[in-house]
């Protein structure tokens, strides 16, 4: 008895994974895999990365694979695009993903369009990682959603994990792709726990995921606000309000995933996308703009919009609340939905 | 000959011209082949401009076009000393010349500033984007010093080739080519410090020709002479005369030596001037004539077709023979980016991603 419970919690050990630790699996894996995959980045090496995603790696890897950096992120971006022409697989590790802003000429003008400016001479497998999203009272310049403004620029892929689970197989797959990927993690999912399998798994990158299957509503969302998404399903059961909403992670952000995203709408005739961005300009605002051009006989109602506020993410916690979206919010929206007489 | 029969001033004028370093190239060996080779390359980048200007202004290549007549002997006496189809080359938006001399075939440069299908780009990328895989372009950058980091992160790659993956023939080096008004930019010292750093195999070329657009060298920068700035690197710094094709060939030799023996980067700063305006669309009003003409009669063709003589390494007929040849290949060039075909608007979305 006693022996069986211990291997059980052997087990467990083994597969509960921490999502920091998702993703230094999948950097180790590839980079194992194969040796022209490097990381570099502020910290990644000796410190370990600022969310230790690539923790002791350097010991394993050695200090070129594992490449600390000086603080300079728009030479540093560009190296890695000259690296990644040459015949390398750089991973650059965005501290935070605001400090990129600093690398916005290279990702815009290099990585996202030398392809197509060069006429196919050279390709960029390339993936920019790191935290992004709006943490705990970090403050308005640690709190951006670059996926926005990044999201005009041809030639980039973007995406957003949001579990344990597609953060590993996400990541291993942006790393084996030969273009430029903008992966997006949050800063507040870090910790997250999951089950992992014990087998080698991959996540296409430009599959939604179907959180919740349902047929009242689709709900769009990505990163942490699938969370809340779920959040707002427990309140949903708990007041016994009875909605079957669908739930969609978008996963992929350049291009969407339309197919899923259709299918779902042709079911429910309703939508809600719930995002971390702020409005203007913001993720939805394209994804709506699509769902008009392409779906817009299937709507029985207007697309209903839950973004952040048009502001600089305040440094007070209730100011913070009220800046990004609640599961009330989410709530309320579906309440209205399902309330229409149609 | 196109080089021009004037006489050479070396007496420094007096609206500041900095004095010239001086590179001794007096018992630098020099075949007669070698010396043809540079002087054809020489020519070749003139000439191929002279028929751009005269393209451009009969409405056939479109956008900013900017011509690199009077500093070929640094594209020249750079790429020249590098292993062709194996170093790589990085440019900026003025980059026929150093497409030329990378090997890209004139046919393909000039089918790019037409924007046809048979450019080096394939039409999509033209003047300023000059860009070959096969002959390690590493591109035409129209975004003033974005071309460094890039460049810096191809001689990263031959360090990694050599160190992470223990290949020894891994000994590319990286020539990356800018002006004097891209020194003045961010990504110039945060390269120059990584580059030392990490020794890597690479020559960071200035190629100042004391303007940048109408901003007068000495008006943007607290050190003119640019090549000091590599000191505080701890990185070798060297300044040559820009117009002499075999000094920039010989400190271009020693930089390149030093950078595959492991010995690090190379910062040159040649001291050189554009003929023209700053592109075609520029009227050139700003720069005073006496400034001009100083320039004008340090022409490095001149000068070369000179010691060519001098050296008994070509007679003024043999040179005359190359001008011809050229001015063919040129001909051919045009007529081959005139007859070619635009590009399929049907593939108007491809090369956006690796797999279209
Ligand atoms: C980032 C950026 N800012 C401004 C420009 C506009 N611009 C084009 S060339 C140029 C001057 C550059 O001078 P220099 O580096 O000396 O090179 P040169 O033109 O003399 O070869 C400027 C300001 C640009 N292309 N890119
Ligand atoms: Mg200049």
């Amino acid at each position: 008895m006693i022996g069986s419970h211990l291997l059980y919690l052997v087990w467990l050990r083994m597969a509960e994974t921490l999502f920091f630790n998702a993703l230094r699996e999948a950097t180790d894996e590839e980079m194992g895999r194969d040796d022209t995959v490097f990381v570099l980045g502020e910290d990644v090496g000796h410190y370990g990365g600022s969310y230790k995603v690539t923790k002791d790696l350097y010991k394993k890897y050695g200090e070129l694979r594992v490449l600390d950096t000086p603080i300079a992120e728009n030479s540093f971006s560009g190296m890695a695009i000259g690296a990644a022409m040459t015949g390398l697989r750089p991973i650059i590790e965005g501290m935070n993903m605001g400090f990129l802003l600093l690398a916005f000429n290279q990702i815009a003008n290099n990585a996202g369009m030398l392809r197509y400016t060069s006429g196919g001479n050279f390709k960029i497998p390339l993936v920019i990682r790191g935290p992004g999203g709006v943490g705990r009272q970090l403050g308005a310049e640690h709190s951006q959603r670059l996926e926005a403004y990044f999201h005009a620029v041809p030639g980039l892929k973007i995406v957003t994990c949001s579990t344990p689970y597609n953060a590993k197989g996400l990541l291993k797959a942006a790393i084996r792709d030969d273009n430029p990927v903008l992966f997006f993690e949050h800063v507040l999912l870090y910790n997250l726990k999951e089950d992992l399998p014990d087998h080698e798994y991959i996540c296409p990158l430009d599959q939604a995921e179907i959180v919740r299957p349902g047929k009242d509503v689709t709900i769009l969302t990505y990163s942490r606000m699938r969370h809340h998404c779920l959040q707002a399903m427990k309140l949903v059961e708990k007041h016994g309000l009875g909605y079957d909403p669908e739930i969609i992670d978008l996963i992929s952000l350049k291009p969407f995933d339309m197919e899923t995203i259709a299918a779902s709408v042709r079911k429910t005739h309703r939508v809600i996308i719930v995002e971390e961005c702020m409005k203007t300009g913001g993720i939805a605002a394209e994804l709506l703009s699509l769902i008009n051009d392409q779906l817009f006989d299937e709507l029985d109602a207007p697309v209903i919009r839950l973004s952040s506020q048009d502001i600089p993410t305040p440094y007070n916690g209730k100011l913070e609340n009220l800046t990004i979206i609640q599961p009330s919010q989410i709530v309320e929206a579906m309440e209205q939905l399902m309330t229409l007489q149609v | 000959m196109v080089a021009q029969n004037t006489t050479e001033n070396q007496s420094l004028p007096e609206f500041g011209e900095r004095s010239l370093p001086h590179v001794d190239t007096s018992s630098m060996q020099l075949s007669k082949e070698e010396g043809l080779m540079l002087y054809e390359d020489m020519v070749l980048g003139r000439l191929f401009e002279d028929k751009c200007a005269e393209m451009y202004y009969r409405g056939k290549m479109f956008g900013f076009v900017h011509l690199y007549n009077g500093q070929e002997a640094v594209s020249t006496g750079v790429i020249k000393a590098m292993r062709p189809d194996e170093d790589f080359v990085s440019s900026t938006y003025r980059d026929h010349v150093h497409a030329l001399s990378s090997g890209v075939p004139a046919r393909e440069v000039m089918a790019e500033l037409f924007g046809k299908e048979t450019g080096c780009s394939k039409g999509r990328g033209g003047s300023m984007h000059m860009f070959s895989a096969q002959h390690h372009l590493l591109g035409g950058y129209a975004f003033v010093a974005e071309g460094i980091p890039v460049a810096t992160g191809a001689a990263f790659q031959s360090k990694y080739r050599r160190e992470a993956l223990g290949d020894e023939r891994a000994d590319q080096v990286t020539a990356c080519f800018f002006g004097d008004g891209a020194s003045n930019n961010g990504q110039f010292f945060e390269c120059l410090n990584m580059a030392a750093l990490w020794k890597l195999p690479i020559l960071y070329v200035v190629e100042n020709n004391k303007w940048a657009i109408g901003m007068a060298h000495d008006r943007a920068t607290s050190q003119p002479e640019i090549y000091k700035k590599a000191s505080v690197f701890g990185m070798t710094g060297v300044e040559v005369d820009g117009m002499d094709v075999l000094a920039v060939r010989k400190v271009a030799q020693e930089a390149i030596e030093r950078a595959r023996a492991g010995e690090g980067p190379t910062l040159i700063e040649a001291l050189t001037y554009r003929f023209r305006g700053h592109s075609l669309a520029d009227p050139d009003e700003l720069r005073a004539e006496e400034e001009k003409e100083f320039w004008l009669s340090r022409d490095p063709l001149t000068r070369f077709a000179r010691t060519l003589q001098e050296r008994n390494l070509a007679t003024p007929e043999e040179l005359k023979e190359i001008d011809n040849k050229i001015q063919g290949v040129i001909d051919d060039a045009m007529t081959f980016a005139e007859e070619s075909p635009e590009p399929d608007p049907q593939e108007l979305h491809r090369y956006i991603f690796a797999e279209d």
